[in-house]
């Protein structure tokens, strides 16, 4: 009889963590009322629909792209265009919907693009990806027409009018642009999660475990990663045409490598492997690229060395370093890694601190040098042509390596213990998992 | 009657080498043949062409009587033929169950659909718990299939083979690394599984060929050089001096 029962428990925490978002979403800004966090939150949305999108492909397809930019990026052309005609009266259409512009957009690009593209799997797949994106930015500056040369196209996101007829509801303030965004990032979440639990979304892992095995099952992978690719695309273009709205200007940078990069970096930095893994990867990619490069110039290069820093010593990501922990928080061993963390936390600090001191002289010589040898790091005035700084510098720097190496080592051991004993238990329990 | 498996005058070439050289073999329906014959005899290539994982340089295969010559493996899969590999060759990452749930959707008419929810799908869920049963790893139902053993690896590879509910059935080598114990597991699991469904297998173990096969076929340097039943080709003198002989006079 146990096989008529079917108990699942787990959605009721899916109702949870959906209604938390939600909830988060919603609060978020009224909690933080100055401009920069909203304007922060704003570009953190449009991040996670497109590092999400991103996910389809390399995460639930295994298809590594490098030019998946094309898409997001096309489909903001089309959007910021949509809404020039609307704001000539051409094209009676609501501003709030133009990300769905931004999403056909993208699709249709997908559709054409990603026929070639997804013909291969593997390397040549990614290869195609980035000569594809490499052609789409080259076209970007051959054809000012369209794509506005250097300067770009720019629009006005109040040219639509009042939403729903409420004449103070025109999304030029940045409370009203946060909510547009925050209801497609909403939308476009539960969308790209339920696509997860059809059969295309679970054919698709099939395909990136085992492209063969999923043909001897009837599939036609080409197919499947198409379909993944063009439904990702739509997505990507929804991520663009909002990022329209948003900074009222599209230019060649959107459909940039650096934007492929970008988003690449972010879903890899949160972790492929878990649907929320790109989410998390999104907000501290735009922390980095939006929050630390007010105050450092030096921003791209704390981005890189914490991602190769990730990549080296936690390659499943943010994601799969919470689910880690959470799971020796299950098994009630988390005390014992309470201290080997507090050492490792306060030894990474000192390391990170005589690094951030060093780095920051160094670009100050270098980039700064006709506004004085006096700067400020940490709120403390710093002389950067005084040996002292540079020796201070550089013995934090020292002492925190040395500590942190035997902070490592220590935390390595315990964890290591901990992880051996909780696989052990697993093994010998395997009704319990 | 048709046959359910008919290859007539099939032919293929690795550049100037040819490994397989004009085979032709009928299988009724219903019946278990087992494919012998030394290492490096083409059995692999062969059921490669067959299940359209190599084209062929000549020659043509018939499904239930249609023409499957030179079609792709999953229009081949599609038109009721499913095979299982030698080496083995799962959804490691997936679960023991997602594994089966997936091997079933195609056959179940949920193509590439992403308008169903998955977990509601009750038939695709039945289905995939059913075999999960009879292949015996309800106990593993949920976890990563690369972390199983190798006999229960090679279970599931049955499992997925099967899930399809296509009516011939190609396994290739079943039993290869077993110890005795699952071997004896395994010529169960393949006897219950192919009930009322044409077998094709290559297998190595002449144990598991006696006992499960209807006829064999020896292929000798890419040539059927005897067909029968068990007792004919025991007692064939080409088969002995080409293959068994070999191993009983060698030792």
């Amino acid at each position: 009889m146990s096989e008529v029962l079917r108990y699942r428990p787990i959605n009721l925490g899916r109702w949870v963590v959906w209604g938390f978002t939600a909830l988060v979403f919603l609060c978020l800004p009224l909690l933080l009322e100055n401009l920069f966090a909203r304007s922060l939150m704003a570009q953190m949305g449009i991040m996670i629909i497109f590092a999400l999108s991103y996910n389809m492909l390399l995460g639930q397809s295994g298809m590594l792209s490098f030019g998946h930019a094309v898409y997001s990026g096309l489909g903001a052309y089309f959007a910021i265009h949509a809404l020039t005609w609307i704001a000539r009266g051409q094209f009676a259409y609501p501003v709030s919907l133009l990300p769905l512009v931004g999403g056909f957009a993208g699709m249709l690009f997908g559709v054409v693009f990603g026929y070639l593209t997804t013909k291969k799997a593997g390397t040549p797949f990614a290869m195609i990806s980035l000569g594809i994106g490499e052609m789409v930015f080259a076209a970007s500056l051959m054809f000012p027409g369209f794509f506005g040369g250097e300067a770009g196209i720019s629009g006005n996101r109040t040219a639509g009018g009042a939403f729903l007829g409420i004449p103070s509801l025109s999304f030029g303030p940045d409370i009203q642009i946060y909510y547009l965004i925050a209801a497609w990032t909403f939308a476009s979440m539960i969308a790209m999660f339920a696509l997860t639990q059809t059969p295309l979304g679970r054919i698709a892992n099939a395909v990136r475990d085992n492209p063969e095995r999923a043909e001897f099952i009837g599939y036609n992978t080409q197919r499947v990663r198409w379909l993944m690719l063009i439904l990702s695309s739509f997505f990507a273009g929804v991520a663009g045409g909002l990022s329209a709205i948003y900074f009222e200007i599209v230019s060649a940078e959107n459909v940039s490598a650096i934007r492929s990069g970008g988003v690449l970096l972010a879903a890899f930095m949160g972790g492929v492997t878990f649907f929320f893994g790109p989410i998390l990867g999104a907000v501290v990619f735009t922390i980095f690229a939006v929050a630390l490069s007010e105050y450092t110039k030096a921003w791209q290069l704390y981005l890189g060395v914490f991602f190769v820093l990730l990549v080296m010593f936690a390659p499943g990501g943010l994601s799969s370093l919470i689910l880690m922990n959470l799971r020796v928080l299950k098994f009630r061993k988390f005390k014992r890694l309470r201290d080997p963390y507090f050492g490792l936390i306060l030894s990474a600090v000192a390391l990170a601190l005589g690094c951030v001191m060093l780095i920051e002289m160094i670009y100050h010589l270098t980039l700064d040098f006709a506004l004085g040898p006096q700067i400020k790091l940490f709120g403390f005035p710093f002389n950067t042509e005084r040996p002292e700084s540079w020796v201070f510098a550089v013995s934090v720097l020292a002492g925190g390596a040395l500590a942190f190496e035997y902070a490592r080592q220590h935390f390595r051991a315990v964890w290591g213990e901990i992880q051996v004993e909780i696989e052990d238990w697993i093994r010998d329990n395997p009704e319990d998992t | 009657m048709t046959a359910a498996l008919e290859l007539a005058n099939v032919r293929k070439s690795f550049g100037k080498t040819e490994i397989i050289r004009d085979v032709s073999l009928a299988v009724p329906p219903g019946e278990r043949h087992a494919i012998i014959g030394p290492n490096g005899a083409g059995k692999s290539t062969l059921f490669n062409l067959i299940s359209g994982r190599f084209p062929l340089s000549s020659g043509t295969i018939r499904l239930n009587g249609a023409d499957i010559t030179g079609r792709k493996p999953f229009e081949i899969n599609r038109l009721g033929l499913s095979r299982s590999f030698q080496i083995t060759n799962i959804f490691h990452r997936l679960s023991v169950f997602e594994n089966l749930r997936c091997a079933v959707l195609w056959s179940l008419g949920y193509r590439y659909s992403f308008w169903h929810n998955l977990n509601k799908l009750a038939d695709a869920e039945d289905r995939a718990e059913a075999i999960l049963k009879r292949i015996g790893l309800r106990r593993r139902r949920n976890i990563a299939a690369g972390l199983l053993t190798y006999a229960e690896q090679r279970a599931l590879e049955i499992g997925i083979t099967i899930a399809g509910d296509a009516n011939v059935i190609l396994l290739d080598e079943p039993t290869a690394g077993m110890s005795r114990s699952e071997t004896a597991n395994a010529v169960a699991l393949v006897r219950d599984v192919t009930q009322g469904k044409t077998l094709v297998m290559v297998e190595h173990d002449m144990s598991v060929v006696f006992g499960l096969a209807d006829r064999i076929s020896v292929v000798v340097y890419g040539e059927i050089i005897a067909c029968g039943p068990p007792a004919q080709i025991r007692a064939d003198p080409k088969v002995k001096e080409a293959y068994l002989g070999t191993q009983a006079g060698g030792h």
